[in-house]
């Protein structure tokens, strides 16, 4: 008799539990009270913990956008390392809000999984990167050579291709962690190693003696990598979407950290539009007027987000390149916010 | 004198579903039970099937015949990145496959040494053997796992600095390249290969029976030794084929030609066989002591040598306590082969994992993971399975 009240409670339960309502993910995001990010494990400059573990990097100065837009409190965001494995289906199942990671928006990722490219953050391009000492000039001197790769990633779709492209061949080496996979063409067991140039130069950079290293010129492929989000998520994907275009409107035109307060001040209506003072804007995102004031303050604006992280100053030593304003000859072009 | 045809048989019992019938209680229990089991089942499934389509997410094993695009390092068949996701998986499973039953063979061999050498008078073999045991196995096998794969690149030198002991046979960190044999003789050869096993089978079959009646002891080691060596040989020449060496040479970056032994797949093979030979050794160890000491002393007093006990009388005994748990080992080894996708050797969960990445169906690929190393798994336990019951004990 008891088992069988038992059952007939599991079966109660059961029936009573239906498919659960996730809600969008801007309301869930403001009813916990922080952004969940999914990033890199540890790319230097992009996303990389320091050695007292607090996160840094381009991508996280986007996470602390999303966090200062939604909140008013760049703080307000927690980090999940993922690796290039992991980082879809930690997506797709609402683990992270929102992946950062320096993750290139195909055709492929848009329609079968679920998910949606928002914007380019980093307009980069696939190379290859050799020892100094081997000689070579040129990825088409690479005929038989091992190369290094990660799994699971446009690179080593984009490494086959070009060299069945060019009638070479090679041998892959193929291991999900980056430190290993890096650690792998140091030792000399690759002769070269293969992912995005600014990934190439970050880890070129993190290496003891970065001079024994070179990456060639070859253009392996185009690589624009950006956020993405859930598809059917519109509210959301506006938050993440003119965050961006905020920190780069923002370099447009000229508002940067230390300029702020007396930009507050401007007569230029589309500085005033960015920075709140003519309302409107951000009662149409659903949140606080100051939205881009909290951006610019938390994280100042896309140059020197740049700057701070991968530019010219630190060890990434990376030109602004295709990443520079189109008024100043790249391709780094905002859409309006008005 | 009983009268047996007035006799009335007993009242059959009245079958009644009353609820105190404990018959009608089980039947009602398992009806039950089946029912939560199978819906439970059915809303998982249903759940998720919803789930991904409300997320748009792809469904279904189409993508198995799309073109894979990705290449993959070594493999028992070619493959190129033009190939299909159907022909990579096909690569993997054969690579998990030729991992597995290297390690079971050598791990076997390895342990079974060390649990006898566990067992010596040699105080030095004995410390040897228990020392090796305890520390193998109680590292973590991913650990083995890197620390061979790390002694192997950064300690053997490039390949254009490679070792060169033998004409032909390179040791550097790309791995050891030996020779390899092709040609229409190659086939001969393999064929009288298999005249010779067949061949020293029925040898032995007879020499057994001769030994029954005869008692006579046949030299049936030596003489398969010599089948083995000559039999193939034999068939080779007299097809007047040809066979040529495929000697590897260093060209550009790596030696071309020949055959490679990559260093993922000896550190794969080298960690998985040192970890589960420890545990073997413990097996093998406890089979023997399982026998009877009386079965030692009764096989001396009859005058046989001391190593054939160990073969003729003790093993067959311990052979029945040994087998089941080492079943679980070679389960194990199979199992713990997928821990190749942290070295970067191909194999079935390595390769999978990228084709679930790049189509962004995880199901798919997981219940194929499961369903690969399912089948494999139960099919190393059915054999063993049924080899135990070959050698089982019949109790009178």
């Amino acid at each position: 008799m008891k088992f069988l009240k038992l059952a007939a409670l599991g079966a109660a339960l059961l029936a009573a539990s239906t498919v659960a309502q996730a809600g969008t993910t801007f309301e869930s995001v403001k009813k916990k009270g922080f952004v969940q990010c999914g990033t890199n494990t540890g790319l230097a400059g992009f996303s990389a913990p320091d050695s007292k573990g607090v996160w840094s990097g381009l991508d996280i100065d986007m996470c602390k956008a999303f966090a200062a837009t939604m909140f008013g409190d760049p703080t307000k965001f927690k980090v999940t390392p993922l690796t290039a494995q992991q980082r879809f289906t930690a997506l797709q199942s609402g683990e992270v809000d929102v992946l950062v990671r320096n993750t290139t928006q195909t055709m492929t990722r848009d329609t079968s999984l679920g998910l949606i490219g928002v914007a380019v953050n980093f307009y980069d391009s696939q190379g290859i990167m050799v020892r100094k000492d081997s000689g070579i000039k040129s990825a088409k001197e690479l005929n038989g050579a091992t190369v290094c790769v990660q799994p699971g990633t446009t690179t080593e779709l984009n490494l086959a291709d070009w060299f069945r492209a060019n009638k070479l061949s090679f041998k892959p080496v193929v291991i999900e962690k980056l430190d290993e996979v890096v650690g792998a063409f140091v030792s000399g067991r690759c002769d070269a190693y293969t992912t995005d140039k600014s990934g190439l130069a970050s880890s070129r950079a993190s290496q003891e003696k970065p001079d024994l290293y070179v990456i060639l010129p070859e253009n392996f492929s185009k690589e624009p990598l950006g956020p993405l989000v859930r598809q059917g998520d519109e509210q959301w994907l506006n938050v993440i979407r003119w965050s961006f275009n905020a920190m780069v409107e923002a370099e447009e035109y000229g508002v940067t950290q230390a300029n702020l307060e007396e930009m507050l001040k401007s007569t230029n209506p589309n500085i005033q539009r960015i920075l709140g003072v003519t309302p409107g804007m951000g009662k149409n995102l659903g949140v606080d007027e100051k939205w881009g004031y909290n951006i610019i303050k938390a994280v100042g604006n896309y140059g020197e987000s740049f700057e701070r992280n991968i530019g010219k100053n630190t060890p990434l030593m990376l030109e602004r390149g295709l990443n520079q304003q189109w008024t100043k000859g790249g391709i780094m072009y905002a859409w309006p916010i008005r | 004198m009983m009268n047996l045809k007035n006799t009335v048989a007993a009242p059959a019992p009245k079958k009644n579903f009353s609820w105190n019938n404990p018959a009608t209680r089980a039947i009602v229990y398992q009806v039950l039970a089946v029912a939560l089991v199978g819906g439970v089942g059915w809303y998982m499934v249903h759940n998720t099937l919803h789930n991904l389509s409300v997320r748009n997410i792809t469904t279904g094993f189409d993508f198995l015949t799309r073109e894979a695009g990705f290449a993959i390092g070594e493999g028992l068949i070619t493959f190129t990145p033009a190939d299909t996701y159907q022909r990579a998986i096909t690569v993997g499973v054969l690579n998990t496959l030729r991992v597995a039953l290297c390690g079971i063979l050598f791990a076997t061999i390895l342990g079974t040494i060390i649990g006898i050498a566990r067992l010596s008078k040699n105080w030095l073999v004995r410390t040897v053997a228990s020392v090796y045991v305890e520390v193998m196995r109680n590292i973590p096998l991913l650990l083995q796992l890197f620390f061979w794969y790390v002694i192997i690149i950064e300690t053997m030198p490039g390949p254009r600095k490679a070792f060169h002991p033998l004409a032909g046979v390179f040791i550097s960190n790309r791995g050891i390249q030996i020779p390899s044999v092709h040609g229409e003789g190659l086939t001969w050869l393999l064929v009288g290969l298999l005249l010779a096993v067949l061949l020293s089978l029925t040898l032995r079959v007879w020499a057994r029976r001769r030994q029954d009646q005869t008692g006579k002891i046949f030299a049936l080691g030596r003489s398969t030794l010599v089948l083995l060596l000559v039999t193939p040989a034999l068939a080779w020449w007299l097809s007047g084929t040809q066979m040529s060496l495929d000697v590897p040479e260093l060209k550009g970056f790596n030696f071309a030609g020949g055959l490679t032994l990559s260093p993922e797949f000896a550190a794969l093979l080298f960690g998985l066989v040192i970890y589960t030979s420890a545990f073997i050794a413990e097996v093998v160890r406890s089979g023997i002591q399982s026998v009877d000491r009386g079965q030692w002393e009764a096989a001396g007093a009859l005058g046989i040598k001391n190593s054939l006990v160990l073969r003729l009388v003790v093993l067959p005994q311990a052979l029945r306590v040994i087998i089941p748990p080492m079943t679980s080992q070679y389960l194990n080894i199979t199992k713990n082969s997928s821990l190749a996708v942290a070295i970067g050797y191909p194999d079935l969960v390595s390769v999978i994992n990228t084709t679930l990445n790049q189509t962004g169906q995880a199901i798919e690929g997981i219940l194929m993971i499961m369903a690969a190393y399912l089948t494999v798994s139960l099919s190393i336990s059915f054999f063993m399975n049924w080899y135990n019951k070959r050698i089982a004990l019949v109790e009178r």
